[in-house]
């Protein structure tokens, strides 16, 4: 590669992650900020920290949300990964073209489209059968719809690319399909259940449109909240809360990425151990 | 000891029954079963004094409605525009990115993949919201241009199209991002110094050898931004103006200002008349990726 080449690489990713970055450092700034103005700079304060902390609306929402977003991750990692599982593993079955459109769909589906839909077919399931209430209910279930579709993803791509000699051998061993199951894919496809969990969690913590359809009128999620008070105009409270979803979220991330690393070196020591006895 | 070998295949059949009934059923209750409920609704009357506000028929007002007032086609017509001039600026950030990862240094593509996908990972919502801050008339962009002295007095971008491209092409980035970085990364390098040993200009080179086994990835990352850009709701409300139409905020806006439920079905039914093409080739580029790494891995 020419050095000219690589000057534009480099400058492609610096705009890049400055495009990415810049709007997020902003809001953090200006959630520190004096004024009542997002844009103009008065000075440092932590009065839109201790306002927050008293809003009593938000907690509940935010209380709300993560009640929704932790059924949410166990139910569409169930469905998911059973889903994930039979596109891999089972290459022909009664009905599986369709089938696998039904995992596709919903991840590009505009959720306009899949809100109303949802909510057209609770409003009939309630009129014939008094089931669903709208409110957590309704809104868990056209979250688990949704996002079990990317946790499907993401246990078939695994599975994909997964070393089938393993089970062969366990197999070889005389161990049952159970067995097999649980003492080698199992362990092999945990990593990928656990990021197919936090996945559907974070998808129905930030979903405002589904919920906006789908919830009764005493529910209101995080998101709903903050949706009808961006409308209202800009206000530095949601910058307090942006502050601490990036600060969390990121921390997460660096923690989760650290914890990878430092798994992957034991292994690779245990490796280099395990050679020189042998 | 027999006993359970002469159980074990028939419970094999049974976990196997299970494994796609209990995702299959709930899909279809849950994904399919709605579609059809929207179509008969959408065929249906209005009846405001009602709760809900239809009683079944069998009437094309509705989606006669969609045709006669100019509203609607020009709103289908906008979205799809919007969407896909948004794509392309999407691919055109995203691919020397994309590009640039790939070629980094081994033990960089993780970090750098990984601060692409963290922001996704924040609430979309607030990352739109974010935006509203920098693109107002006294907003952060504005305030950067004035003190360079370049520009006096700039309007306001927030409310222009120009806001909602770059809303929709901040939101699905990664999703560009991530494709097109699988595509170049698989790529064999040594074509690339075959073509220079042989004399190809490095631009003539990533012409004839990299963008071609990119497509893929190209076509890839532009279904996943360009579909779900058509239906966007959140990014025309928030940053775009009142004068822009997008069928998103019509189906929205019907439903919830109007009431209409007939006809906000009739647009959903319409939107995905118009996106079932990309969808189904979207589902299929899908599938056959997934074989073709099924059969390098086999």
């Amino acid at each position: 590669m020419t050095g000219r080449t690589s000057r534009l690489l480099l400058g492609a990713l610096a705009f890049g992650y400055a495009f990415l970055y810049v709007p997020i450092l902003s809001m953090i700034v200006y959630s520190f900020n004096e004024s009542r103005l997002v844009t103009v700079w008065a000075g440092f304060s932590l009065k839109w920290w201790g306002e927050f902390i008293r809003n009593e609306d938000m907690l509940e929402a935010a209380w709300l949300s993560f009640r929704i977003a932790v059924v949410n991750g166990f139910v569409a990692t169930l469905l998911g990964a059973s889903a994930g599982f039979a596109l891999a593993r089972y290459p022909r079955f009664a009905g599986r073209s369709i089938f696998s459109g039904l995992i596709a769909a919903p991840l590009v589906m505009p959720e306009v489209i899949m809100g109303i839909a949802s909510l057209l077919l609770f409003v009939v399931l309630e009129r014939l059968t008094g089931w669903p209430e709208r409110g957590f209910t309704t809104i868990a279930i056209a979250h688990i719809t949704f996002s079990a579709a990317f946790v499907a993803v993401i246990i078939q791509s695994r599975l994909a690319d997964f070393d089938r000699s393993l089970e062969e051998a366990a197999m070889d061993l005389g161990a049952r399909p159970f067995t097999v199951f649980r003492t080698v894919t199992l362990p092999l496809i945990a990593p990928a259940l656990v990021s197919g969990w936090l996945l559907a969690f974070t998808l129905s913590m930030d979903d405002v449109i589904l919920a906006q359809f789908t919830a009764g009128p005493q529910s209101q999620t995080l998101p709903m909240l903050v949706y009808s008070s961006v409308r209202l105009g800009v206000s530095p409270q949601i910058n307090v809360l942006a502050t601490i979803i990036v600060t969390v979220v990121g921390s997460a991330i660096v923690l989760a990425g650290w914890l990878m690393h430092r798994a992957r070196r034991q292994r690779e020591r245990d490796a280099h151990a395990a050679a020189q006895v042998t | 000891m027999n006993l359970p070998l002469r159980i074990g295949p028939q419970g094999q059949l049974w976990g196997r029954r299970l494994v796609i009934a209990l995702p299959y059923v709930w899909l279809l209750l849950f994904f399919a079963a709605p579609f059809a409920i929207v179509a008969a609704i959408s065929i249906s009357e209005t009846t405001l004094d009602t709760v809900p506000p239809v009683t079944p028929a069998l009437s094309s007002t509705a989606y006669a409605l969609l045709f006669e007032d100019a509203l609607y086609p020009a709103a289908y017509l906008n979205s799809v525009r919007i969407a896909a001039i948004a794509t392309a600026i999407t691919l055109l950030i995203g691919y020397p990115m994309a590009y640039a990862i790939a070629r980094a240094p081994a033990g960089w593509h993780g970090p750098l993949l990984m601060a692409v996908i963290l922001p996704f990972w924040t609430s979309f919502l607030i990352r739109i919201y974010a935006w509203i801050g920098i693109l107002s008339e006294n907003g952060l962009l504005n305030q950067v241009l004035r003190g360079t002295g370049l520009v006096e007095n700039p309007g306001s971008l927030l409310g222009t199209e120009w806001a909602i491209y770059l809303g929709i092409c901040y939101a699905y980035l990664p999703f560009m991002v991530l494709p097109l970085y699988a595509a170049l990364e698989k790529m064999d390098l040594s074509l690339l110094e075959a073509a220079a040993d042989l004399g190809a200009r490095p631009w003539r080179a990533f012409l004839t050898i990299t963008l071609p086994l990119s497509v893929p990835g190209i076509l890839g990352g532009c279904l996943l931004v360009f579909i779900p850009a058509v239906g966007e709701f959140v990014i025309p409300d928030l940053l775009g103006g009142t004068e822009t139409l997008m069928i998103g905020k019509v189906l929205w806006d019907e439903f919830f200002l109007n009431s209409d439920w007939p006809v906000a079905s009739a647009v959903a039914m319409l939107m995905l008349v118009i996106l079932v093409v990309p969808i189904v080739f979207f589902q299929r580029a899908r599938a056959r990726e997934l074989t073709k790494d099924q059969g390098a891995a086999g």
